[in-house]
């Protein structure tokens, strides 16, 4: 499974061309969607269309598919189906405790796991709870738009109305060593306001931002990348850990700072992030 | 299976196939009309045919309009026209 998620589509699960061509728009992970983009009357259709396109195509991206919610006459359905498919995740959309054991359940016997959306109130108070709920959940996505109705808030660029709810998911994910992705920015012709919010995103600590359009993508990935001078950095610090440890020290300094676990640790996952997208080649840690 | 009312799935989007079912004839009759039929008709009618015996549909008429549907795409728009024909709901 992929541990790199910088960026996660959203691809309509009834759209067949765009179900067959998702994967050349170098999205991480990508969400085949049975919910919200699938029309009442074709969610049979978009359910035996996704586990086709599945059976036939082999993807290079992470796979998810977006079930309906716990609580509509799709969901058992689409679970049964979906999980005789070869998936990396299925998304729980309006996750709660109950619904992810429920799901955890479902999935008995198979390798996919579990990737909650946190989309209501009730879910920001108790995402620490939904995300230890099982083993099989490795990670959750904030959805902004039905937060803000549930808030009876609008939704807003800036996205101050979110502040409470990015930072309490991220905190609860980074707690449990789970996976945390922002909420789409949906304005599709906005690329600066997309960055800008991409970079706050990044800034609080999410580890990728899901997706409504492909031309979203390279933005996102771009965010997400380690710079220059961090990998440099990065680089030297390892250097630097390498010949404390020839020389016996436990400790270590580089340009006059302290340099301890953390650091190191933050060095390593930068080299290699780095690594497994190709800005540095032939690293071994 | 047999088929207990006409039906139909599929959109008439690019890369999609709309596929109509008819129940009550003497065989499995295709009707199709695609962008690509010169290049490309004998293959869907081929798959139409495959999936139709696969799930033991006879005594159909299947009228199917493609817009250069990828072989996974007509099985499935068939597959969801058979499903839902056979149910009486």
């Amino acid at each position: 499974m992929a541990n790199i998620r910088r960026s996660m589509l959203f691809i309509p699960g009834n759209n067949s061309g765009m179900l067959i061509s998702s994967d050349v728009f170098d999205a991480d992970s990508i969400i085949f969607d049975l919910e919200d983009s699938v029309a009442l009357d074709e969610k049979d259709s978009a359910r035996i269309l996704v586990k086709e396109v599945l059976k036939t195509i082999h993807f290079k991206s992470e796979i998810i598919v977006r079930v309906n919610p716990f609580d509509t006459p799709y969901y058992a359905l689409d679970v049964e189906e979906i999980k005789q498919s070869n998936i990396d995740l299925i998304l729980l959309p309006k996750a709660t405790v109950e619904s992810v054991i429920d799901l955890s359940k479902r999935l008995e016997g198979t390798e996919i796991g579990i990737m909650v959306l946190i989309e209501t109130a009730m879910g920001v108070e108790q995402v620490y709870n939904i995300l230890d709920a099982s083993n099989r959940c490795y990670g959750l996505m904030l959805g902004g738009e039905d937060l803000c109705v549930d808030l009876n808030c609008k939704r807003t660029k800036l996205g101050q109305e979110l502040f409470y709810a990015r930072g309490r998911v991220v905190n609860a994910a980074h707690a449990l060593n789970k996976f945390v992705i922002d909420t789409p920015f949906t304005d599709i012709y906005d690329e600066s306001g997309l960055e800008k919010d991409t970079l706050f995103a990044k800034s609080l600590g999410f580890d990728g931002k899901a997706s409504i359009n492909p031309r979203q993508i390279v933005s996102i990935n771009q965010v997400f990348n380690p710079t220059i001078d961090e990998i440099n950095h990065a680089k030297r610090i390892i250097e630097a850990k390498d010949r404390a440890l020839k020389e016996g020290k436990g400790v270590f300094s580089l340009d006059g700072k302290m340099v301890d676990l953390p650091i190191i640790k933050r060095a390593e996952k930068i080299i290699e992030m780095a690594s497994k997208i190709g800005l540095i080649k032939g690293v071994l840690l | 299976m047999e088929l207990l009312k006409p039906s139909k799935a599929g959109t008439y989007e690019s890369n999609d196939i709309y596929i109509m079912l008819f129940p009550g004839y003497e065989e499995n009759t295709i009707e199709l009309e695609s962008i690509v039929y010169e290049t490309f008709g004998s293959q869907i009618k081929k798959v139409i045919l495959d999936t139709l015996k696969e799930f033991g549909v006879e005594h159909t008429l299947v009228k199917a309009i493609d817009k250069g549907a990828l072989d996974v795409t007509i099985r499935a728009r068939l597959i969801t026209a058979i499903k839902r024909g056979v149910n009486n709901g």
